[in-house]
């Protein structure tokens, strides 16, 4: 199949890629960038492991074509850090021993990043519901709410 | 809340350090099973059977083999024959050979040099099948005119007149069992379902394998165990087992469902049909859910003799179980936990093994105790209903301790049983008070814990920093409580301390991360290779310092002469050893490989408190306690983790997850949209008690803590549920519908 | 399969015309993805309509409606405080409509196009009485959203034709709607269920009402009769319970993996009671 020539952004690099249309961002972030850290849980949006921000828009990357990314901007969780450390969300899952397995992890990151970017005083409830769509296994959520809750707690008192 | 007996000053151990691989796991660089490729990389995909039950009669893949980019096509008659016995069953489960027995049963594989390609290729396939009569359900397996699924499956143990559906059967039992019923004062009996779950870890099985003519071969997979992996790849393809090199990637989730062969072995005979070239195959979620995992289902007769004041007096059970058409439900280990937490003066024990038109089960999170706790949990809680006896102290008075003899056999050394329920009683959310269709429920769980087959070793750097190699994956925090018990034994700091999980070639034999045995088995082995290690270094020292060995001891990190007889030397530290090493006689390495025992028994408590919906039979977990005898916490963080997420899956198993079939016998919901998990709105925070009464068996009191947990929520939601709004559900799922028609008729849902 | 991103409308129509084989439509692609990755609908040309100018824009008529282009998603109508003020029932039941991650894509139009009994926005919007607006070869014409679905997965929607926006009519004082459903799960989950009610009242009576089930029949359906059983009424508890009942009965639903018809039907029912009241809190202001 003829293969199409995108130009796009991610994580601030400008980037080319060739990809067959029925390819999704997540193929082409995993398989033609080696941006490995978006997982497929599913394929079909239901568990988030893939989730990215597109034109800052939470998105499951397995859901978006990949030449739907000509001329967008995208963020993934290889972009979340600063140069000099990490996000205060990737932080605070380390400390707070958010993660077990690590698979759903940079999804969850992201998700919750997209929510803080735009309430960084969620309730308890409205962080459980906005990660409804980014399914854990190992840890039951109780460790990952309490450090989004966290994480947005030192957001507000830094601000 | 530690409720800690054996007072013993640690300097790291219990404390919440950072894990070593945070890092990579929240940036995405950790390496996963599909996030590898090699130069020259096919890419694997696989055609399944439509059918729940089907002979094949032909299989034609010309048309895909002319498909450009197509480089290899295999069937079983890629795989060697002669083979029997439960390798047999394993290769039968990797690729069907004259019958498919259930949807979804792996029937060809193809390599192509596109993932598209490879599924292009697939639908090329020819296959025509003669489809047969098929059968999902566990009681209706065993039935006279139920469908035949193998001739030839039962083993010695079935009784003569058994349904030729029943693989195997066990028996066993203690005491006077008609006795012990006549002196209760009620006896109770009931009949409980549960339903298939599957493990539902995110990642899907994933794997790249390269395999030559001459049969070496490599392969990277996500698996909780490689040495497994690598055994049961090279017995169904005839390999030699050291020819085949495995490295685990990280693992996205297990819980049992990666201990065993799927798409291992075709990805090695898609290499070496291809000539050598690398092959990666990436499962979708739908083969996930309708070719891996999951549990058994169940279908259980429980009757509990008990007197007016809450003490048993007999009980017996007679479990049912399907584990799909191969065998291998957990049955036995249902019946060793299903008493194991009480004294039961006489106890009797009859477990089926039952084939059935479904994937192979596999193990999934302390295999078979969730079902038995249901069964037997449920009824304890129906009794203490009717003899309006308090959940907490009817089990305190029947709890085993240090000394009894277990239902099942084993004599218990300390445990922690009682402990653990009297501090789920003193717990606040013992005492909340509850609104109207609100119910608390309450029930304990077992798993017996594992230890096995173990392999480590350890190294000192040059700097006096210690290399530590263990062949058990980190699924979720264990190269972080292996570098606490590491520095612990060292005395030296934890960032001092890199764990590595090392591939099948470094190390001897390890089992997987199975059985919560990871930091109790790899811990321990560690423990015994880190003082091989320190006893060295002593020997040095004490040529150094032209004394006795014995005359040098080690604590905090220093060689040190024991005592003012020894004579008057400063201590030499880890590091200055360290940077002599090559003077006082080359590396400092140890290694410890053991079957290793003494694994310590685990038991938890868990409490529920939901309401229910009255008009739509829907449940919401309002607040949710686990307390459980982890022996020894290394990293809390972690064991509370495990708690958490274990009572999570077992809400999930009680509530929504489901196995669907239609009456073609092909499963309904292969999808996380159907295939319901908890998600994060479903829950509140799970709170937790660590009770430690420490293992005697282990250096440092482990017990294993992962299996436990899943077992109590079963049963505890079941009766929290009766407790809201009078209406005792026996089979599981309590979907909604189950449970309104529960509510407005009585029924039980069996 | 080939991929087309129009720049107009009728660009998109011809591409449309003008290609064999399966063609689709992609707004979201919420579905379309899904259906692709799971090999249940293989299109041989996708026609993106994302980069249609407008087509991701809500606007207030002069008429007093709103205009909602065919690939605004869920959040945009979420995030539009008016819009959600005027027509909280029919956001709610988009906003129901998967994730986060959902919501950033996912569309009305999408939702309506796939034709599902289940779809959770498809009962507002008919319940709203929207109309959609639709592009063909011929020209443009107005449809009412309650003349779309027919059947199962199937729309009236003829090969080729393209839903540019749906639209909504002018919302005056004293009307509400609201939509529920019933999921297992809090979230994530197919609706076994789902009702919209819509309501005019004066003086506390109601004058208008549209009640409209999903999930309970072969494609979302108007319950004209529950409906009438609550004009001319205070919504007082024997009327809630009649309209229930009503609901119950004419409810025609199917035995499947998410619920048993008896289920259904039961629940149904109870479902609607509470959109009711809810719309008619709404109506009279209460929130």
């Amino acid at each position: 199949m003829t293969k199409i020539h995108v130009k796009t952004n991610i994580n601030g690099d400008k980037v080319e890629f060739l990809t067959d249309p029925r390819e999704t961002l997540l193929d082409c972030l995993r398989n033609h960038i080696g941006l490995t850290g978006s997982k497929e849980g599913c394929g079909t949006g239901d568990c988030g492991a893939c989730s990215c921000i597109f034109d800052g828009n939470l998105v499951s990357s397995c859901l978006v074509l990949g030449v739907e990314a000509e001329g967008k901007s995208i963020e993934t969780i290889e972009g979340m850090a600063g140069e000099k450390e990490l996000h205060p969300l990737q932080k605070k899952f380390i400390e707070m021993a958010a993660l077990q397995c690590g698979f759903c992890t940079p999804g969850i990151l992201i998700a919750a990043k997209a929510l803080l970017d735009r309430n960084n005083d969620p309730t308890e409830s409205e962080v459980r519901y906005w990660l409804a769509g980014n399914l854990c296994r190992c840890t039951g959520y109780d460790k990952i709410i309490k450090a989004v809750m966290e994480t947005a707690k030192d957001i507000r008192e830094t601000a | 809340m530690a409720k800690d007996e054996l007072a013993k000053d640690f300097k790291y151990i219990g404390t919440r350090p950072n894990r070593p691989d945070g890092y990579d796991k929240v940036t995405g660089r950790a390496k996963y099973g599909a996030d590898v490729a090699a130069v020259g990389m096919l890419h694997g995909a696989v055609l399944r059977s439509p059918y729940a039950h089907a002979r094949i009669t032909s299989i034609n893949f010309e048309k895909a083999s002319k498909l450009d980019g197509v480089k290899a096509i295999i069937t079983r008659d890629d795989f060697p024959v002669g083979i029997d016995g439960d390798t047999l069953n394993l290769l039968e489960n990797t690729i069907a050979g004259e019958f498919a027995y259930y949807d979804g049963h792996a029937i060809a594989a193809v390599a192509a040099t596109t993932v598209h390609i490879a599924k292009e290729a697939i639908n090329e396939i020819e296959v025509e099948y003669e489809v047969l009569p098929h059968v999902i359900d566990v009681d209706e397996a065993i039935k006279p005119d139920a469908p035949v699924i193998k001739n030839n499956a039962r083993d010695f143990s079935v009784p003569e007149g058994s349904s030729p559906n029943v693989a195997s059967y066990i028996e066993f039992g203690t005491g006077d069992i008609d006795g012990g019923f006549d002196k209760a004062d009620l006896v109770k009996s009931g009949r409980f379902k549960t339903e298939a779950a599957h493990q539902g870890y995110i990642e899907p099985h994933a794997c790249m394998a390269q395999l030559d003519h001459d049969g070496q071969g490599e392969m990277w997979v996500c698996t909780q165990g490689h040495w497994y992996i690598r055994q049961m790849c090279a017995s169904v393809l005839g390999l030699e087992a050291s020819k085949l090199c495995v490295t685990p990637s990280e693992i996205g989730g297990g819980f049992g469902g990666k201990t065993t062969i799927f798409i291992e072995p075709l990805a090695l005979a898609l290499s070496k049909k291809s000539g050598g070239r690398p092959v990666k195959i990436v499962m979708s979620r739908a083969e996930v859910l309708r070719a891996t995992g999951p549990t058994a289902s169940a279908s259980m007769d429980v009757k509990i003799g008990i007197t007016k004041d809450g003490y048993l007096t007999s009980g017996s059970v007679e479990f049912r179980m399907q584990g799909g058409a191969f065998g291998g439900s957990p049955v036995s280990e249902a019946l060793q936990c299903a008493f194991a937490p009480y004294n039961m003066p006489a106890a009797h024990h009859i477990g089926y093994d039952i084939l059935a038109n479904r994937p192979r089960a596999a193990a999934y999170r302390a295999p078979g105790s969730p079902m038995a706790a249901f069964a037997v949990e449920s009824l304890i809680d129906e009794i203490c209903t009717d003899l309006n006896l308090d959940p907490i102290d009817v089990r305190l008075k029947n709890a085993v301790k240090e000394g009894d003899k277990s239902s099942y056999g084993p004599k218990f050394k300390k445990i922690g049983l009682i402990e653990t329920l009297e501090a789920a009683k003193d717990h606040p959310n013992y005492s909340i008070s509850l609104g109207d269709n609100q119910g608390r429920g309450v029930a304990a769980g077992y798993w017996m814990n594992h230890g096995g087959e173990t392999s480590v070793s350890v190294s000192l750097a040059e700097d006096g920093s210690v290399n530590v190699t263990v062949g058990t994956p980190d699924i979720g925090g264990s190269r972080a409580s292996i570098a606490l018990m590491t520095a612990e034994t060292y005395g030296i700091p934890y960032d001092s301390v890199r764990v590595n999980i090392a591939e099948t070639g470094a190390l001897g034999f390890n089992e997987p991360t199975h059985g919560s045995r990871a930091t109790l088995a790899s811990g321990k082995a560690v423990y015994e290779a880190a003082n091989q290690t320190i006893s060295e270094m002593c020997q040095r020292v004490a040529r150094k310092w032209q004394i006795d060995p014995d005359a040098v001891f080690w604590e905090n990190g220093y060689a040190k002469p024991a005592g003012a007889n020894a004579g008057d030397f400063s201590p030499i530290s880890i590091k200055q050893i360290a940077s002599e090493m090559d003077q006082t006689g080359g590396p400092i390495a140890g290694h410890h490989e053991a079957s290793i025992r003494g694994v310590g028994h685990s038991f938890g408590v868990h409490i529920a408190d939901v309401e229910v919906d009255p008009e739509t039979g829907r449940i919401t977990v309002l607040r949710y306690l686990v307390a459980q005898d982890a022996g020894r916490a290394i990293h809390p963080s972690y064991v509370e983790g495990q708690f958490q997420g274990g009572a999570v899956q077992g809400i999930g198993w009680a509530l929504n997850e489901e196995y669907v079939y239609g009456a073609d016998g092909c499963l309904q919901n292969a999808a996380f949209l159907d295939y319901r998990v908890p998600v994060a709105s479903d829950l509140p925070n799970i709170d937790t008690i660590i009770v430690e009464v420490p293992n005697p068996d282990h250096p440092f009191g482990v017990r294993g803590v992962g299996e436990t947990g899943i077992a109590p929520p079963l049963p505890a939601l079941a009766n929290a549920v009766n407790a809201a709004v009078g209406a005792r559900l026996r089979s599981l799922p309590m979907s909604p519908g189950k449970v309104l028609k529960t509510i407005k008729t009585g029924e039980d849902g069996c | 399969m080939q991929y087309h991103s129009p720049s107009s409308f009728n660009e998109a129509v011809a591409i449309s015309n003008s290609s064999s084989g399966l063609v689709k439509y992609l707004a979201g692609g919420t579905d379309v993805l899904v259906q692709l990755k799971i090999g249940t609908k293989s299109p041989d040309h996708l026609i993106d309509i994302k980069n249609i100018p407008g087509v991701r824009e809500i606007s207030l008529r002069d008429d007093g409606g709103y205009t909602i282009g065919a690939a605004v998603s869920g959040a945009q109508l979420t995030d539009h405080k008016e819009l959600s003020k005027k027509w909280p029932g029919l956001v709610e039941g988009m906003e129901l409509v998967g994730s986060a991650q959902i919501q950033s894509r996912a569309t009305l139009v999408g939702n309506l196009c796939n034709g599902s009994p289940a779809a959770d926005s498809v009962p507002g919007m008919i319940a709203a009485g929207a109309s959609v607006s639709i592009l063909n070869s011929s020209g443009t014409k107005d449809v009412l959203v309650e003349d779309i679905p027919s059947g199962p997965g199937s729309t009236s929607l003829k090969n080729g034709e393209l839903i540019t926006a749906i639209n909504l009519p002018k919302r005056n004082d004293y009307e509400g709607d609201a939509y529920l459903r019933f999921i297992p799960r809090t979230e994530m989950d197919i609706a076994v269920v789902g009702c919209a009610v819509n309501l005019s009242l004066e003086n506390g009576f109601i004058t208008t009402a549209k009640v409209v089930l999903g999930a309970v029949g072969p494609k979302v359906m108007l319950a004209h009769s529950a409906a009438d059983c609550l004009v001319g009424t205070k919504l007082d508890d024997n009327i809630l319970s009649r309209f229930s009942a009503k609901c119950s009965q004419i409810a025609k639903p199917i035995s499947d993996k998410r619920g048993s018809a008896e289920f259904r039907k039961d629940i149904i029912g109870v479902i609607a009671q509470r959109a009711a009241r809810k719309a008619y809190d709404r109506a009279l202001g209460k929130y």
